[in-house]
């Protein structure tokens, strides 16, 4: 991770949109057990403690506060307010030279109160969450209407949904020492994996988040959200020279995701991507034909579409899909959706942070563009049912639009057709991110390693390539589409005007009949 | 609310408490702050932000094993339930001999110079204000062009105190305010697109602020100026980048230079200390005194005394970035780990100015996504600019990838300019280097 990053010192570059692997940051971790205000409400509650009763105890507060914390907030004639509890325990542990040496772990607890007035948004959070404090909170947030007082509701309905991360053991009930040994084989796999290895790091990243969520129309929803990322890197040497890659893992996933088998992938993949660096060239720049491998190369959706698809830069009418919807977009075979529903994939939620249940949304339907992503805001200018895609980097955030899982779903062609159609060009396999601009549609991702295609054959690794391109030009160029379709399964966080949300990304195996490459000038 | 007798009673309870329950040695620190923003849009007002966070962190060293561990929950049981499960927890680890807190010579000497850091002014200042100034740069951006599709103008500040209190006797106090003031601006470009640049500024002392009229119209003649943009032939050209954007290339330097990079093997500057690693346009001095710095400190997040000091003298490396941790493995003196501001000096003349040189050059206004390589030095970023012919700016540029090696590029650089960005850490002046590769049409 180290090697790999984005700097975000930029006031003007960290309100852009990029989007990069690694979970936020380094300073994350936890305890293996609660931290509820009340802690003897909190200790006797089931693993899971997710029904209403539960998490009512985890935020100590009932239905008669919630109705006194939106009276304040709707004082000033706000059209509606939403009250969202968070309360999220993350852990991170970490192996470096042969040891499990370093722990972070964090408690996070809180409400974000937010009022909204047609467009316009008031928002305050607190970390106190006395009564008193929320009503404070409540009436900073409602300071962005002027009017006569709005009405609070006088009794809430609980919504059910469904669970699309269901898991044996939270992460909550796991205590460190259950996590340590997956680290150190980690490491033994690596050394044992080649010779030429000469540093070995791994980390076990996970987070679990419980979340209740009540809205001024009387809906009550609540979550239990976790996350979990195994990840790998290693350095090698041969002749002198260095060379250094990772491998990671990562879902809405308990500890019995990460199986002897998928640790024994991890470092494999690992010590591969590390190693095959050293026979691996930058190819010759420019505009060339490129094959993206089926799986996390789904970044060029998320960067070449799916932001100029969330509907506040629409709204704003400053994306370059703006008054595009119901127009041909690419070919026929593509189809390309943002998800919410895929089962513990690291995108997916039960419900957004809006308490709109999530659904399978069609960015582009057999080649036309078919529908934005919306949030609660987006949905009332555009007239069109919220599509579950409002959500917030924690309590501390008013929600936006933002996407969830994006990906092209499979076409009539066949990887190795593809391959073989390319005269000249790059085989794209592992990226480290990407950013784009919304307006004018220019977007790049990072590819970290793939290999040169000549005359229909994979020829010689490849290295530290930008790839850049305009959004709408390149989905044209979309020529093939294999039947091949992967979900990512990295550690991908999504940035948008400084919040950070896990996200993921697919793609069958497609051909770009040309993009512009970096590289060497011959 | 906490003042500062409370952090600093806060911090040292949770010190002591750790020790109680089990840890050799602790270091705390509270953080307080008050955030508040505005965003206009359309005439209105966008979206009204206000909030105040804390937390506490905590550095456990329990029986030669560490961890660290951050909360948002003050209150007094929690946190004992929370430090005991800490140091708990910590037992799994492995026993590390090089985690410890610095040693007391690093914090003995602190420089006592008043930073300049704190508007005193900062409680005083109401909603209406921050929305006013928010107000009157969308009025000024507005009017400029027919071709404007929208502009948002915004307006931040935020209040931050620190306390440390660590067990090895460092006991440190930090407060400070920082102002923010800019606009997005997108225009039309015909049926190609929709441009979008920005103009953020970022001050200690709200009077610095720069007047919000010029904020609105930098903001929109930027924007303006990227219609029409292309890509252009794939070569060699000279290059200017502009100096709010040059950090993106320096930044690859700073991770190499670190004593985790180095003791990792993911450096490709080991063993360049006193080497040329730049040519000798570059010296950069990494200076914790500049009063209202953005980066300015009396000390640094692990309590080590700040000192300035000239980390790239004439091309020649003199320092790396050296830690507590990472310096004790590699039995190295410790600098600090992370850079306070940056400052190039030398430059005589300004951006404009140096674009005059460029017979077939390209001004870099901005990057897009790339990253380099740590480990070998390998870089490839996307670009925006302006195409420079015979010294003179004939069009706009974008969707290029500019690639190579950092190694080379620091030996391409001809010239820093006299126009540092101030409104960042990384104090940059524009730089003009000499025949980069750019891959485009």
């Amino acid at each position: 991770m180290a090697s790999w990053h984005v700097p975000r010192f930029f006031r003007g570059l960290s309100r852009r949109d990029f989007i990069s692997t690694g979970m936020k940051g380094m300073a994350i971790v936890s305890v293996p057990m609660f931290f509820g205000r009340d802690p003897l409400a909190a200790l006797t509650a089931a693993p899971a403690g997710t029904t209403p009763a539960d998490l009512f105890a985890r935020f100590g507060i009932d239905e008669s506060i919630l109705r006194q914390v939106m009276v304040a907030a709707l004082e000033r004639g706000g059209d509606f307010c939403d009250l969202y509890f968070q309360h999220t325990i993350s852990s991170y542990i970490g192996l470096e030279d042969k040891i499990v040496n370093q722990a972070y772990t964090s408690v996070d607890l809180g409400v974000g109160i937010r009022v909204v007035k047609g467009d316009q948004t008031g928002f305050s959070f607190t970390e106190d969450l006395s009564v008193p404090a929320m009503r404070d909170a409540a009436r900073t947030a409602a300071a962005i209407a002027e009017g006569p007082a709005g009405k609070a509701p006088t009794s809430f309905t609980h919504q059910k949904l469904p669970n699309h991360y269901v898991i044996n053991t939270g992460w909550e009930n796991v205590s460190a020492d259950r996590k340590v040994p997956f680290l150190q084989k980690l490491n033994d796999l690596i050394f044992a994996g080649d010779k030429r290895i000469i540093k070995a790091s791994a980390a076990l990243m996970d987070d679990t988040s419980f979340v209740l969520l009540a809205s001024s129309d009387g809906l009550i929803t609540y979550d239990y959200q976790p996350m979990a990322q195994l990840r790998a890197s290693c350095s090698a040497e041969q002749d002198g020279r260095r060379e250094n890659s990772y491998a990671d893992l990562c879902g809405r996933e308990g500890i019995e995701f990460f199986t002897a088998e998928r640790v024994k992938t991890i470092a494999a993949d690992a010590v591969r991507r590390t190693v095959s660096l050293f026979d691996a060239t930058k190819p010759e720049g420019g505009e060339m034909e490129v094959v993206l491998e089926a799986g996390s190369s789904g970044i060029l959706l998320h960067e070449a579409i799916g932001h100029g698809m969330e509907a506040d830069f629409n709204r704003k009418g400053i994306s370059i899909f703006a008054d595009k919807i119901g127009k041909p977009v690419a070919e026929k075979f593509v189809t390309i959706v943002d998800d919410g529903t895929n089962p513990n994939v690291r995108g997916s939620l039960n419900v957004d942070d809006e308490g709109n249940g999530t659904q399978r949304t069609y960015l582009v339907q057999d080649g036309v563009l078919a529908s934005y992503m919306h949030d609660r805001i987006s949905a009332s200018h555009y007239k069109v049912q919220p599509t579950g895609n409002g959500r917030r980097e924690s309590f501390r955030f008013a929600p936006m639009p933002r996407m969830r899982n994006t990906y092209m779903l499979p076409g009539p062609h066949k990887r190795d057709e593809i391959i073989a159609s390319v005269k000249k060009g790059i085989l794209a396999e592992m990226f480290t991110n990407g950013q784009v601009f919304i307006g004018a549609g220019d977007f790049t991702f990072y590819v970290k390693s793939g290999y040169l295609i000549e005359n229909g054959k994979l020829t010689r690794p490849v290295k530290d390539i930008n790839i850049i391109g305009n959004g709408p030009e390149v989905l044209r160029k979309v020529v093939m589409v294999a039947d091949d379709f992967k979900m990512a399964d990295g550690g991908w966080t999504c940035g948008k005007d400084g919040q950070g949300v896990p996200v993921s990304m697919g793609l069958p195996t497609v051909k770009v009949s040309s993009i512009t490459v970096g590289g060497v000038q011959s | 609310m906490m003042d500062r007798a409370q952090r600093k009673e806060l911090a040292s309870w949770a010190v002591g408490y750790a020790r109680k329950v089990g840890a050799d040695a602790a270091a705390a620190t509270i953080e307080r702050a008050r955030e508040i923003e505005v965003a206009v849009r359309a005439r209105k007002i966008e979206k009204l932000t206000e909030a105040t966070r804390s937390s506490l962190s905590l550095n456990l060293y329990v029986k030669g094993k560490f961890s660290g561990h951050t909360t948002s929950n003050l209150n007094r049981p929690a946190l004992e339930k929370f430090i005991a499960e800490a140091v708990a927890m910590t037992g799994y680890l492995s026993e590390d001999p090089f985690r410890m807190l610095p040693e007391e010579k690093y914090f003995r000497e602190i420089n006592p110079a008043d930073l300049q850091l704190l508007d005193t002014a900062y409680a005083g200042i109401e909603t209406a204000r921050r929305v006013k100034i928010a107000r009157e740069i969308e009025e000024a951006a507005l009017p400029m062009s027919e071709q404007i599709i929208s502009v948002t103008a915004s307006y931040s500040d935020a209040h931050t105190e620190r306390t440390d209190v660590y067990s090895n006797g460092f006991m440190g106090e930090r407060e400070s305010t920082a102002f923010s003031t800019g606009a997005d601006v997108t225009v039309k470009d015909g049926e190609k697109g929709r441009p979008e640049d920005w103009m953020y500024t970022t001050v200690r002392l709200l009077n610095d602020a720069p007047a919000t009229a010029e904020i609105g119209k930098q903001a929109v003649r930027r924007a303006l100026r990227k219609i029409g943009q292309k890509k252009i032939q794939s070569g060699v050209y000279d290059v200017v980048v502009e100096n709010r954007s040059a950090a993106r290339l320096l930044s690859g330097l700073y991770g190499p230079m670190t004593a985790r990079a180095l003791q990792q093997k993911r450096s490709f500057l080991e063993g360049k200390l006193g080497t040329k690693i730049a040519s000798e346009a570059l010296t950069v001095t990494d200076d914790p005194f500049v009063p209202k710095g953005l980066g300015s400190r009396r000390f640094d997040s692990e309590g080590l005394a700040a000192q300035k000091r000239v980390v790239i003298e004439k091309g020649v490396l003199k320092h790396y970035y050296v830690d507590n941790y990472y310096g004790r493995k590699l039995g190295m003196e410790l600098t600090s780990g992370s850079p306070s501001n940056i400052v190039l000096a030398g430059g005589t003349r300004s951006a404009e100015e140096m674009i005059r040189d460029l017979k077939r050059g390209i001004l870099i206004t901005s990057f897009i996504g790339g990253n380099s390589n740590s480990t070998t030095g390998d870089y490839s970023f996307g670009i925006v600019g302006q195409q420079v012919e015979n010294g003179q700016i004939v069009g706009a540029v974008n969707e290029m990838n500019l690639s190579g090696n950092l190694g080379t590029l620091w030996n391409q650089l001809v010239e820093v300019g006299s126009d540092p960005w101030i409104y960042s850490s990384w104090r940059l002046p524009s730089l003009r280097f000499a025949g980069l590769e750019l891959s485009g049409a």
